[in-house]
């Protein structure tokens, strides 16, 4: 499979179609020799009896009719080994940090096949962050897919790090690898994951794969699959808890809006395309626990709302896939708490299997619909005195406005390196929920308020 | 015949050489991938393939099967998960591991387990399409009628009874033709049934806000619309779990593998609340998750169906839910959009309303070609992009569904859960229904549920107003009114599917919850009337206490305290 076809008809946007006479497979790697000397790569997107077009990763520039076109007889793969880790790479798997090249242990295709249903372990571990907006209302288990839906500007790369630094499952010894794969973020925010992992000495035990803002759009399309791929391989081959960061998800969606439109597709809601779903599941779908495997794929991604718009169709969608969400405001963090996590919108759906008694506490879930339920009272009181004033409210709504506020100071806000244990946590939802009436407190079981409740708690 | 492949693009594959039936089922490439033909233009057809299509050359061979896309029916169906072209899932873990590899092909129905079956019928008797000639156990509650296949009928010359495999002949008709406990139908094409009736009968699910608001019938069809995170999947597997069905069949149509697992994890150790079996023996799963591929996904919803209709051939009650028939939509979109096909609203395909149609019209309560009244009850979950309800599949679906339980990201968000909107939500079966609640409920359930539903839609009139003026401005009354709204609100609507108690509420209980909700109201309506202050009326603390009774384990007895205290309360406040 070596022919070299100089048979380019056509060059339009990212995409080139090439007369051949050979059979060409559905997906194929591709590589292009230009007339200087350099090759860039590429993929078959639609392949019939005598035509193929093929999607360039690195874009079309600089190719013309004779640049020279060789079917590799293969879909993409990625050489993984186990000495990945500490290595930084590029957004196609290259290395950039001037390192040897990867020795395969084994070579694999990024597109990953689907996890059968019937194999999958619910994940149950509880997975602490240190967070108490997470720990204590959306709790996150190993194997769950929990983004983070910020926008720009706000902390989020702060807290997917500070989550990198704390995460651990308690009483367990087994430690996270991290694989980060950057799509699309400048150079800086590169540089600033990169010297937090070699400062805390992270990087000996991560993957990174680097496309950055100005590196081709198409490749993005690429990356998150070749840091997948070296995840599962990670966790299935070698039983490692694997953390994987994608940033900028996003970034990632815009290229595959480009790609669409270079394609003359019919675009969907906003351009995007129709098969953005099923596209962004294919990589969200990665994360998991495979019975009588002993690691895990947990998926932690950035994305940044266009227009902190939740009903933007990039995390519109990625909410319909995901297991939750962890939604960053710019109203607390322009109030000065960090992290300015807004709990309301808020969702970890894995959260009921992984807390309670033997897991976290007993009290858990009870204590954190009650304060679900107070702060979202006393935000919609915050909206009533403005018009009305305090003075009209009743003595109860008064307590209650007065929750939400303890609720954003003592609850949500903490120190960038303070770890809480679960157990902090718990303790610094009681007190704030101590703050309220006791016939207020509905939704907490009698017997959990007699063993925690500041008020009665015996010893 | 042969033919080649000719052009592949995704999912979509066109094919050469030979001349296939539209529907036909086809084995594409040197793997023999499984695809149907959607698509015939002069000397080539076009190919919906149900497997991942990397790799795959124009030149690689083409088998056409001759069949259009069926299903097997027959014993070993419940218990069972499948992908969405029935292929068993636990096959397919022992043949390719724990990822999903393909051109695997593996039965519906084990051909090596062996089945009692028990004739009811003997030779010489004559036989009609549909009808019943033999019985197998199942599971321990469902006993699985062996029945004709709708298209045969003749004179029986030979019956057997006694232990076979479902393709083995059971019985032979004096024309020749034989008969096996397994039949195969096309999943495009509804089953034929004799009559269809006016569904009459409520769906129980245990569920406060659907049994008491908003029911469905047995036979009919409800959507659940609502945006990512606002409770489709919870309620949809509340009704899986809790409803009084004989039957359910569950289909994952594109959404989560974790939800799956959940679902295979947690049926085999919940009991059904009729029975006290384990729920999965009556269940059967079609899991295609959102990253198997589309076209897989887009038959999901037929198999599911055409299984549904199986069971309710034999006289059962049936609820089909499907989580979700947006993905399902969507999946029809993008081969419509691979095909070049002329786009309709937001890029789905002009039959999408169609098809719609066509799928919730084989809900219904039937009689059966076998004489048996069934039913299938069909729950839909709809997906609308940015929470929209404007968009063409919610729009679609309410066309044609009596049901709509509108979920709402408000009431999600503060935790109000369920979170069906009260106010929104309908069931047109409400009226039909009310002759079943008065005689099985309670004569009063009909008036106290109208006077609640009054309530909390005077409620929101009111709430506007204190959005102005602040509650203490309110006359008595009406602040009476919101108190009692939010009793119902919190103590009736909501439910907790996680509690162990909450999660199933039976009818009564209902009805003795919104009976003490009543009769807290009427108790301070006269005692206001008779000049007590508000404040002590709201302070009474068996009212609040009345909020956690539905948690308890002897819920009767909880409840019984809270009422006599709420006499003795309202004695001591004088007045009345
Ligand atoms: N009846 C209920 N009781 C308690 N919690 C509930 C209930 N319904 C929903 N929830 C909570 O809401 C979360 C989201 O619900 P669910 O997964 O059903 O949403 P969904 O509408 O199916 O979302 P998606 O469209 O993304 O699949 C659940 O994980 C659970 O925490
Ligand atoms: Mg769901």
């Amino acid at each position: 499979m070596t022919k070299e076809y100089k048979t380019i008809t056509e060059i339009s946007g990212p995409l080139i179609f090439i007369e051949k006479t050979e059979p060409v497979g559905y997906g194929e790697l591709v590589h292009i020799n230009l007339p200087d000397g350099t090759t860039k790569r590429g993929q078959v997107l639609d392949t019939s009896a005598d035509i193929v077009a093929v999607q360039v990763f690195e874009g079309t520039g600089g190719l013309n009719e004779e640049s020279g076109v060789v079917f590799s007889g293969e879909t993409i793969k990625l050489p993984v080994s186990k000495d990945m880790l500490g290595r930084i790479l590029s957004g196609s798997g290259e290395p950039l940090d001037g390192g040897p090249r990867i020795i395969p242990e084994d070579r694999v295709d990024v597109n990953g096949a689907s996890m059968n249903p019937y194999s999958r372990m619910p994940p149950v571990d509880f997975i602490q962050t240190g967070i108490s907006t997470i720990d204590g209302t959306n709790t996150l288990v190993r194997g769950q897919k929990l983004p983070i839906f910020s926008g720009s500007g706000l902390p989020h790369n702060e807290i997917a790090l500070q989550i990198a630094r704390q995460a651990k499952v308690p009483g367990s010894e087994e430690p996270f690898a991290v694989v980060f794969a950057a799509m699309g973020i400048t150079n800086e925010e590169a540089q600033y994951f990169m010297e937090d992992f070699e400062k805390t000495g992270a990087l000996e035990r991560a993957v990174v794969f680097l496309n950055l803002a100005d590196d081709p759009a198409v490749e993005r399309l690429i990356t998150p699959r070749m840091a997948l791929t070296a995840a599962e391989y990670l966790a299935y081959e070698h039983d490692m808890h694997v953390l994987v960061i994608l940033t900028d998800i996003t970034n990632y969606c815009e290229a595959l809006r480009q790609m669409g439109a270079a394609r003359e597709e019919v675009p969907g809601r906003r351009g995007y395309p129709g098969y953005m779903y099923t596209d962004l599941a294919s990589l969200y779908e990665r994360a998991g626990v495979i019975k009588g495997r002993k690691g895990s794929v947990t998926q932690f991604s950035i994305l940044t709302m266009p227009g902190d718009d939740i009903t933007h169709p990039i995390p519109d969608l990625s909410g319909y896939i995901t297991e939750g969400q962890i939604v960053v405001s710019r109203e607390l963090h322009r109030k000065g708490i960090y992290p300015p996590i807004n709990v309301l919108p808020s969702l970890s759906r894995l959260m009921n299997s992984g807390i309670g008694a033997g897991k976290t506490r007993d009290d858990h879930k009870a204590v954190s619909d009650q304060m679900y339920a107070g702060y979202a009272e006393g935000r919609d009181l915050r909206g009533l005195v403005a018009i009305v004033g305090k003075e009209a409210l009743s003595e109860r709504d008064q307590r209650i406005l007065e929750f939400a506020d303890l609720f954003e100071d003592r609850f949500v806000r903490q120190g960038r390196d303070e770890d809480r244990s679960i157990e902090d946590t718990l303790n610094v939802a009681w007190d704030i929920l101590s703050e309220l009436p006791e016939a207020l407190l509905t939704r907490i079981d009698n017997k959990y308020i007699d063993k925690y409740h500041p008020a009665h708690k015996s010893n | 015949m042969k033919g080649e492949i000719y052009r592949v693009a995704g999912p979509v594959v066109t094919i050469t050489g030979i001349k296939p039936k539209m529907y036909d089922v086809v084995h594409v490439g040197n793997e023999g991938l499984m695809g149907e033909v959607i698509r015939i233009k002069g000397d080539k057809a076009t190919v919906q393939v149900y497997e991942d299509t990397s790799g795959i050359k124009p030149g690689e061979p083409v088998v056409n099967t001759g069949m259009s896309l069926s299903v097997e029916l027959g014993p070993g169906l419940l218990e069972s998960i499948y992908d969405g072209i029935q292929r068993p899932l636990k096959v397919l873990q022992e043949k390719m591991g724990d990822f999903i590899e393909r051109g695997v092909t593996a039965n519906g129905l084990d051909r090596d387990k062996v089945w009692e079956f028990k004739p009811v019928v003997s030779s010489g008797d004559s036989v009609k399409g549909g009808e019943v000639i033999g019985v197998v156990q199942e599971t321990e509650n469902i006993e699985h009628k062996i029945m004709v296949p709708p298209t045969v009928s003749g004179t029986i010359e030979e019956i057997k009874s006694g232990k076979f495999k479902v393709d083995e002949t059971v019985c032979v008709l004096t024309d020749g033709t034989e008969i096996s406990m397994m039949q195969k139908w096309p999943v495009r094409m509804p089953r034929p049934v004799i009559k269809k009736f006016i569904p009459r009968t409520p769906l129980i699910t245990g569920q406060r806000i659907l049994d008491g608001l908003f029911p469905v019938a047995k036979g009919g069809t409800a959507a659940i619309p609502g945006p990512f995170g606002s409770g489709k999947t919870v309620t949809q597997q509340q009704l899986a779990k809790w409803s009084d069905t004989d039957i359910v069949v569950y289909i994952g149509c594109g959404e989560r593998g974790n939800e799956m697992a959940d679902v295979l994890n947690e049926f085999p150790e919940l009991q059904d609340p009729k029975t006290g079996r384990p729920l999965m023996e009556r269940t059967v799963l079609i899991a295609n998750t959102s990253n198997m591929p589309v076209a897989a996904r887009e038959a999901s919803v037929y198999t599911g169906i055409t299984i549904a209709e199986y069971y309710r051939d034999m006289g059962y009650d049936v609820s089909l839910m499907a989580d979700s028939t947006s993905r399902w939509a969507e999946a029809m979109r993008e081969i419509s959009s691979r095909l070049e096909e002329m786009p309709g609203e937001e890029g789905y395909p002009a039959y999408l309303s169609a098809r719609l149609s066509e799928f919730y019209e084989r809900a219904g309560a039937v009689k059966s070609l076998a004489g048996e009244e069934g039913s299938i009850t069909v729950i839909g979950a709809v997906s609308p992009p940015g929470g929209d309800f404007s968009e063409p599949v919610t729009q679609n679906t309410l066309r044609i569904v009596k049901v709509f339980w509108a979920l709402d990201a408000k009431l999600a968000q503060r935790r109000h859960f369920p979170s069906i909107n009260w106010l929104t939500s309908y069931s047109l079966y409400t009226q039909g229904l009310s002759e079943w609640f008065t005689e099985n409920v309670a004569p009063d359930w009909v008036s106290l549920r109208d006077n609640a539903m009054d309530l909390l839609q005077q409620e929101s009139e009111l709430q506007e107003i204190v959005q102005l003026v602040g509650s203490d401005a309110l006359p008595e009354d009406q602040q009476l009114v919101l108190e009692i709204c939010r009793m119902l609100r919190e103590y009736f609507l909501q439910q907790n599917a996680f509690h162990p108690v909450d999660t199933y509420c039976p009818f009564d209980k209902q009805y003795k919850l919104l009976k003490a909700i009543s009769k807290y109201s009427d108790m301070a309506q006269a005692a206001l009337e008779a000049g007590i202050p508000m404040k002590d009326i709201l302070s009474l603390e068996s009212k609040d206490e009345l909020a956690k009774v539905k948690f308890e384990e002897d819920f009767e007895s909880a409840l019984n305290v809270v009422l006599e205290k709420m006499d003795r309360e309202f004695a001591a406040l004088g007045g009345n």
